[in-house]
């Protein structure tokens, strides 16, 4: 006759056990519930209208949102152009040449940088590029974006470069290279793999944000040549939609939804896998 | 020895000449260490422009309203009289709506991807969880507004009305008009987006539990849940509580889904069902509509709380979850 | 002894450079032996702990010279400092003399020197690039534009791998067995033409065969190079070198011709040591 407290125990143990992989299952279901209901809701509305034309006047059904591709594209562009260097370079210093006190206080203000909410830095870009003008663009977005993706390069830059053993830089530097030299010649290019990853990572997050664009680069129901004017873009199209009273622009935004979630997706997917198959050091 | 060689092939460079070139040489390590000491100043140098930028150009409000900014519940455009409490009201509800949440469910799944799911099990599905972290604010907004608000409203809500709002005290979280937005679809969706990271940083604390620790409960008879519960968490305590930390930072910033689902009133009201507002989706949706300086200033200012609030959080999570991966879990 | 081919090396001596030599004298005895390394008074400090005490030492051109000793006695240690790698290392500090050829290798640029000085690590370091490209490496960041082709090819025939590789001279480095990547990195070093080459414990990653392959590529570097050896195993030392250092707790207990280091030790701890009795 078992004892009455095993049994309870036991029980206890398959409950709860139980209850814990269906939490995981539970969690993990809610991601493929999301795919599916932008895929099935999303999916009807995309056609070939949607990528090339532009939005119609409101009130009216149909149009695209082909500004709004290519605004995002112009603002990943910027964004790229200035946080890029600065975060490759910065994890450069912190990797190869820091101080200790120094260094800290950057990793610390990288970090804090990181934290920040996005809606925060849109405030910052607002205050620094539309204030003086007077007038929102496409610049401001993508200064917005930029200083999103330097903490995210920064950190993964020095991961990768520090994860460079140690017995290269020394054959190098014996054979006579310079400290630079042997940074630019064979550190560098052994950490490319993931350096690029960690760059294609902090694209494909801001490639999402939407709080920062909302008074930076605003929106736009035309094209917007140039960097000096307010732009439209992907995620402001959706949020603007869907708060919206009219169906068509739901239908149009749960498209546009699909859109950016794929392309997010696809680009988070092939940095992982990348970085999980290839490892740090590669033969370049 | 072998026979002598005559041919002689061609001499590497002479050595350093005249001393400019040395100069050279050494100046290559030098410049490469000066621009990369700029760039990452530079960073430095950004991060207190943009606190200096928010406390610039909060003045206004901050001078006018002082103190009582945190304690006005009033927020009037027409009358240029602002006030922060409903904001921060709204932000911790759904904050802790949200971790009322997620933390037993990413705690749950963290342990399930831990110490039960077979290692590649567990991978792929972190793996895929990662995934979750990375999809757009404005896509779970998206599906907050045509999901999780209409079956609030129909389904939920009126369930909750029913039940739990006729129990005394308890009761009055849920009373009241019933739109589907509000604060509590707001902290269920912000659940959702928080959970992923509660349940990455828990996991990889979890893991680093030596295994002598389940070995010795599991030896004492103790079953797997048990050991789990009295032996694994409690050492990874600190760790578990900084992932908290961070994903309530998280959920502080949250903006675009918040801004959707939560019915944008600033509001202070006991029900969870009342619409209401949080200092990221008041700055969201008011900001481009602000007319006058004062009403920027505020606005601004509510920019610069949040700023704060975050960054203290961030500190607390990282020196938690530092902790338990130096001091080895051991009970604070 | 397993032998590598016999072109390999006639190729090799081939193509060997003359190196300039100081003093052009008979080679009698230890005292007439021209010098290429002389270090005096070398003191050397981690920190706050000293490494090597007093250290005097000459190291004779174009012979090997085996450092041998018991773990951390600071063989490895004193053979970088011949080309200030332990600069690298941060709070390291150096005292007393080191000339080359008469000059004082703190008073010169460091990249020069250690482009006259080459080093080969315990364990391989190929770059992650080509087999190409490893042994140009030290070429190119020099500034040569000269054939890199030709003396890429006679390296690779110095460390005698070029048989080995000329077929696969762009597959990635890591293709090759350590033993061959060892060669490589040899060849490396040898490619920028240094007067000197520095091995430490060279072989201790590799298996006997391999092994053997290197002791033999380095009977026939002599000639062109002086070489240095820090090396765990005293067979090796016997067979491979021509003069011996053994070392004992940062300090150099003796030195003298490989023979006579052997079969008479003068002092008892070294004596001790080849014994067997410790170490």
């Amino acid at each position: 006759m078992m004892d009455p407290r095993i049994m309870w125990r036991r029980a206890l143990n398959y409950v709860m056990l139980t209850l814990t992989g269906i939490a995981a299952l539970g969690v993990v279901s809610v991601l493929f519930f999301i795919l599916g209901y932008l895929i099935w809701n999303g999916g009807k509305s995309l056609n070939w209208n949607f990528f090339t034309q532009l939005p119609k006047p409101v009130g009216e059904t149909g149009g695209g949102m082909a500004n709004a591709i290519l605004g995002s594209l112009k603002l990943l562009m910027l964004a790229a152009l200035m946080g890029l260097p600065v975060g490759l370079l910065a994890g450069v210093y912190l990797a190869e040449f820091g101080g200790k006190t120094f260094s800290f206080v950057v990793r610390y203000t990288t970090d804090l940088l990181n934290g920040v909410p996005s809606i925060v830095i849109g405030i910052f870009a607002y205050s620094l590029v539309v204030l003086p003008v007077k007038h929102f663009s496409a610049l401001a977005g993508g200064v917005a974006l930029g200083i999103m993706v330097i903490p995210i390069t920064v950190r993964s830059t020095e991961e990768f470069l520090k994860a460079v053993p140690g017995s290269l830089r020394e054959g190098a530097m014996a054979l006579g290279a310079s400290k630079w030299k042997t940074i630019v010649t064979v550190v560098l290019p052994a950490a490319k793999a993931g350096i690029l990853t960690g760059m294609l990572l902090a694209l494909a997050r801001v490639a999402g944000e939407t709080a920062p664009l909302l008074f930076t680069a605003f929106g736009n129901r035309f094209w917007s040549p140039g960097f000096g004017q307010p732009t439209a873009s992907l995620p402001v199209m959706i949020y603007t939609y869907a708060i919206a009273p009219y169906d068509d622009w739901h239908r149009q935004a749960w498209a546009a939804g699909l859109v950016l979630l794929g392309l997010v997706l696809v680009a988070n997917l092939g940095a992982r896998l990348l970085l999980n198959r290839g490892g740090a050091v590669r033969s370049v | 020895m072998s026979a002598a060689a005559t041919t002689i092939v061609n001499e590497v460079p002479p050595q350093a000449g005249p001393r400019a070139f040395l100069r050279r040489l050494r100046g290559g390590d030098e410049i490469a260490h000066l621009i990369t000491l700029i760039f990452a100043a530079g960073i430095i140098l950004l991060t207190s422009t943009l606190v200096w930028e928010l406390w610039v150009n909060s003045h206004l409000s901050r001078a006018k309203f002082g103190w009582m900014f945190f304690f006005t519940k009033v927020w009037d455009p027409n009358f240029d009289n602002f006030g922060a409490a409903p904001f921060i009201y709204g932000t911790l509800v759904t904050s802790a709506v949200a971790l009322v949440i997620a933390v037993p469910l990413g705690l749950a799944s963290a342990i399930f991807l831990s110490e039960l799911a077979p290692r590649k099990v567990s991978d792929v599905i972190s793996f895929l969880i990662d995934l979750l972290a990375a999809v757009p604010s404005v896509i779970y907004g998206l599906l907050g507004i045509f999901i999780v608000v209409p079956v609030m409203r129909t389904i939920i809500g009126p369930a909750l009305i029913n039940t739990v709002g006729n129990v005394p005290y308890i009761g009055a979280l849920f009373r009241g008009p019933n739109y589907g937005v509000g604060f509590l679809t707001a902290g269920i969706v912000l659940a959702i987006m928080v959970v992923p990271f509660i349940i990455s940083v828990s996991r990889e604390v979890l893991l680093t539990v030596p295994r002598e620790q389940r070995e010795a409960a599991m030896a004492l008879g103790a079953t797997r849940w048990e050991s789990t519960w009295k032996v694994v968490v409690p050492w990874a305590r600190t760790g578990i509580m900084g992932s908290v930390f961070l994903a309530l930072a998280r959920a502080l910033g949250e903006t675009m889904a918040v801004t959707m689902v939560i019915g944008n009133a600033p509001t202070i009201a006991a029900s969870l069902l009342s619409p209401g507002d949080t200092i990221a989706s008041t700055i969201a949706s008011q900001f481009t509509e602000a007319t006058g300086d004062l009403y920027l200033s505020s606005l601004i200012e509510l920019g610069l709380v949040l700023f704060l609030i975050t960054f203290i959080l961030n500190g607390l999570a990282r020196i938690l979850i530092v902790t338990t991966e130096r001091g080895g879990g051991r009970p604070a | 002894m397993p032998s590598v081919s016999e072109g390999s090396h006639a190729t090799a001596a081939r193509l060997a450079p003359k190196v300039p030599i100081n003093e052009t004298r008979s080679m009698a005895s230890e005292k007439e032996t021209p010098v290429r390394f002389q270090i005096s008074d070398l003191n050397f400090f981690y920190g706050p702990k000293q490494a090597i005490f007093g250290l005097n030492l000459i190291i004779p051109v174009n012979k090997v010279t085996a450092l041998i000793g018991p773990s951390g006695c600071g063989k490895s240690t004193f053979l970088r400092t011949l080309n200030r790698m332990n600069e690298i290392i941060r709070n390291t500090r150096v005292e007393g003399n080191i000339l080359l050829d008469g000059q004082d290798i703190h008073g010169m640029d460091v990249v020069n020197l250690r482009r006259r000085v080459g080093m080969v690590f315990q364990r391989p370091n190929p770059f992650p690039k080509s087999i190409y490209e490893n042994v140009a490496y030290g070429l190119r960041i020099n500034g040569y534009k000269g054939r890199l082709d030709e003396l890429v090819e006679s390296s690779l025939h110095r460390a005698a791998l070029w048989d080995e590789v000329k077929d696969y001279l762009h597959k990635s480095a890591f293709a090759l067995s350590g033993g061959q990547q060892q060669r490589l990195c040899i060849a490396r070093a040898l490619a920028v033409n240094p007067e000197v080459l520095l091995l430490d414990e060279p072989c201790s990653a590799l298996d006997p065969v391999t092994t053997a392959k290197i002791e033999e590529l380095m009977f026939h570097l002599k000639d062109s190079c002086t070489m240095a050896i820090v090396t765990h195993n005293m067979q090796q030392a016997a067979r491979a070198s021509d003069f011996t250092a053994f070392m004992l707790d940062g300090k150099l207990i003796e030195h003298s011709e490989t023979s006579k280091l052997f079969t008479t030790p003068k002092d008892p701890r070294t004596e001790a040591y080849i014994t067997g009795r410790f170490g």
